[in-house]
């Protein structure tokens, strides 16, 4: 069967996004056509000249009025070899936060850049963006070079200006594809009109990169989300802690310790409703029962004695603010959602905003506005469990929640715990 | 051992996150069951969640009266079979209670009064969770709904200020009066529902197959003969093989011709076709562009 891969994609209208995501839909029979009449309806009744595809994904009234992406939309196709879900971000700048959204669950993130402009200020922070939320894969794609002739030279002086760019940024594995994605060029198959060109085409690289150890299997961590314990006479003593896998590899007979409580146990078995399992890992939902009993409840984490994630209150964090209605302040007291823990957390510290578009540090400021990114120390009313962002995605985000409005206004990437 | 998961599995598994972070925050949720594809597959998967224990969560059948009698029939039996507890909501209590007004005409459907006997049955058990079978691939206003989604006080969804939602981090805070919509299939495509179905060995209410029935064309839609369809003049009732996508009020769901009679048949179908199910089949979802949008801002499912 095959497996699933979630990426994101950035960019403008005018560089060609939608396109893109049109073709991959069209070609993979991921568009069908009643959708496509509709599209072709509506286009043709606003006058436009050509079929706009946004419309297929922009499908809110305000979004069909003004013209314009408002949200993170999910798009789903899949080949013989991949089940693929688009997280489609609208490039707009101050949609920052719809690109972290659509980041933070992403493999790969995908970047499209116009033959004609080059880089432009969005690409660079759509880069930033998506290599400060960890996507493990990152692509450019060059697009419209039908309109620049298929010249190698201006595709590779972009790769060469995106690389020194990106030779700042934390991107693991970076891929350059030349592409047409209105005549299909280097989209599903490798084009003739670039013979230049010695990679694979987009979707031969989106079918193919390797995803299975972006996850982090070495240090077990295990958010424990809710205790099944049956009143019925048949499972009378049942207890198990039920949870997802979000790091390293769990199995019967490990030795495991309990946060906070400190209590050391035994896995005596991993169960699924299919029944026990050898082995559980990411992103595996399973119940964990242990040797002997101790008082756990949701919130506490099950790992091993000899790999505990960091255990405290006081935390660094970069914070991407997501409020148009408040700004974060220091002082400023707020929810906040770690792994299955919430608890309430005071802003000791603001240190420095980022310029997302310059990377520069900007010290001495008095707060952080929508779609603005700022290093952070909070203070906990409770310990969390956590691991760097860096080193586990999972155990390392956090989201910060308004306790008037209930709203999320905040997404946290944990550097580590605050340095005396 | 490569550490990798099939699709289904890993749909499956972020699934079973949902259902508990749900039943570990929410005081009082509840399972919106019709007795549907997703729906089936929803209960299939709020069981396995919480193997070994029974359900810790009532389910509830928005009724329109409007039903396809092998759905019923389906329906009651899965409910014993999972030890749930079942809630019926009927439309047409609401009726008789003056809460809504039937429409009237050859066209009259009950679709759009199920929102206000859904919201009314919400307040009256004061469910603050409320699961839905719905997918992003199925409608472009679900495409942009979230996991968790944020009903106020009327019920109402507000598409242009949604919480932003980031990681498996869910943020199901409400006030009183509010509630939350959670979708555990939004990751879920109908070709992968009905390979799950196919993996699970899951059975389905009989109508999903091909059978024999009487049916006649209205809007381009193979509608069935029954007692809340009024044929018009002009329509000419025939009997076809067919099937249904998708299953909602009998008076506006279309069948759509069809000789799949196993499941491996129909995810043949399914992968072969070039038109949504909903599209197919829902007449409900064409009044507008916008339909489906409108009706949830209302507070439809």
């Amino acid at each position: 069967m095959a497996e699933l891969l979630r990426f994101a994609t950035a960019g403008s209208v005018d560089d060609g996004k939608s396109t893109l995501i049109g073709r991959l839909l069209y070609d993979s029979k991921a568009i069908f056509e009643d959708q496509l009449e509709a599209v072709e309806a509506t286009s043709a009744s606003r006058g436009d000249e050509y079929t706009n595809l946004a419309l297929l994904t922009d499908g809110l009234r305000a979004e069909r009025e003004q013209g314009i992406t408002i949200d993170v939309a999910y798009r789903y196709f899949a080949t013989p070899k991949r089940k693929f879900i688009i997280a489609d971000t609208p490039g707009h700048i101050q949609y920052t936060r719809n690109m972290v959204t659509g980041c933070s669950t992403a493999d790969l993130a995908l970047v499209l850049v116009d033959a004609r402009h080059g880089l432009v200020e969005q690409s660079r922070r759509h880069a930033f963006l998506a290599s400060l939320l960890r996507v493990p894969h990152l692509v450019l794609c060059v697009n419209k070079m039908d309109l620049v002739d298929y010249d190698q030279k201006i595709f590779d002086d972009i790769c060469d200006e995106f690389r020194s760019f990106a030779s700042k940024l934390d991107v693991n594995d970076l891929t350059f594809v030349p592409i047409s994605a209105l005549n299909g060029d280097n989209v599903v198959h490798r084009s003739e009109n670039m013979p230049w060109y010695e990679g694979t085409s987009l979707l031969h690289h989106l079918e193919n990169v390797f995803i299975a150890s972006d996850r982090n299997l070495i240090d077990a961590r295990f958010p424990v989300q809710y205790v099944l314990r049956p009143m019925q006479n048949a499972h009378h003593d049942y207890r198990g802690y039920a949870g997802t896998v979000v790091g390293g590899v769990l199995k019967p007979g490990d030795d495991v310790v309990v946060l906070p409580s400190g209590f050391t146990s035994t896995i005596a078995s991993i169960d699924t409703a299919d029944g026990p399992v050898d082995e559980a890992f990411p992103p595996m939902s399973v119940s964990v029962r242990l040797s002997s009993e101790i008082d756990i409840s949701r919130g506490d984490m099950i790992c091993r004695p000899a790999n505990q994630p960091n255990v405290g209150q006081d935390i660094d964090a970069m914070v991407c603010w997501m409020s148009e209605a408040s700004s974060l302040t220091p002082g400023a007291k707020i929810g906040i959602k770690h792994t299955t823990r919430s608890a309430r957390a005071l802003v000791k510290n603001l240190h420095y905003r980022l310029d997302v578009n310059t990377l520069h540090r900007e010290n001495e400021i008095n707060a952080l506005a929508l779609n603005e990114i700022g290093r952070v120390t909070l203070r906990t009313t409770v310990p969390l469990f956590f691991d760097d962002y860096r080193r586990n995605r999972e155990t390392g985000s956090f989201i910060l929640i308004d306790e008037a409005t209930n709203a999320t206004v905040g997404a946290g990437m944990i550097l580590g715990p605050t340095q005396a | 051992m490569d550490y990798e998961l099939s699709h289904l599995a890993t749909l499956e598994a972020e699934s079973i996150h949902i259902f508990r972070e749900v039943a570990a925050e929410f005081e009082r949720p509840v399972l919106l069951y019709s007795g549907g594809k997703d729906s089936v597959v929803m209960l299939h998967l709020a069981l396995k969640a919480f193997a070994p224990c029974s359900l810790p969560f009532p389910v509830m059948h928005v009724d329109t009266g409007h039903n396809f009698p092998e759905v019923i029939e389906y329906r009651d039996a899965a409910v014993v079979r999972a030890g749930a507890r079942l809630v019926v909501a009927s439309v047409e209590e609401s009726i008789r209670k003056g809460r809504v007004v039937e429409e009237t005409g050859p066209r009259a459907s009950r679709n759009r009064l199920q929102t206000t006997t859904l919201l009314d049955a919400i307040e009256e058990h004061r469910f603050d969770a409320a699961f839905g079978g719905g997918r992003r691939d199925e409608e472009k206003a679900r495409a942009k709904e979230r996991v968790f989604s944020f009903r106020d006080e009327f019920g109402q969804w507000d598409p242009k200020n949604q919480r932003p939602e980031l990681w498996s981090l869910y943020n199901g805070r409400h006030k009183q009066g509010e509630h939350i919509r959670a979708f555990p299939l939004s990751n879920w495509t109908e070709l992968d529902i009905w390979q799950y179905i196919a993996a699970e060995n899951i059975e389905l209410p009989t109508i999903y197959y091909a059978h024999r029935r009487e049916v006649f064309k209205r809007d381009g839609m193979w509608l069935a003969v029954g007692p809340y369809v009024t044929v018009m003049e002009g329509e000419v009732p025939v009997e076809m093989t067919v099937r249904y996508r998708t299953v909602g009020d009998a008076s506006c769901t279309g069948a759509v011709e069809s000789t799949a009679t196993t499941v491996e048949e129909v995810i043949e179908e399914v992968a072969a076709t070039r038109i949504t199910e909903r599209g197919a089949t829902r007449a409900d979802d064409r009044a507008t562009e916008a339909a489906m949008e409108d009706r949830k801002k209302e507070g439809y499912f």
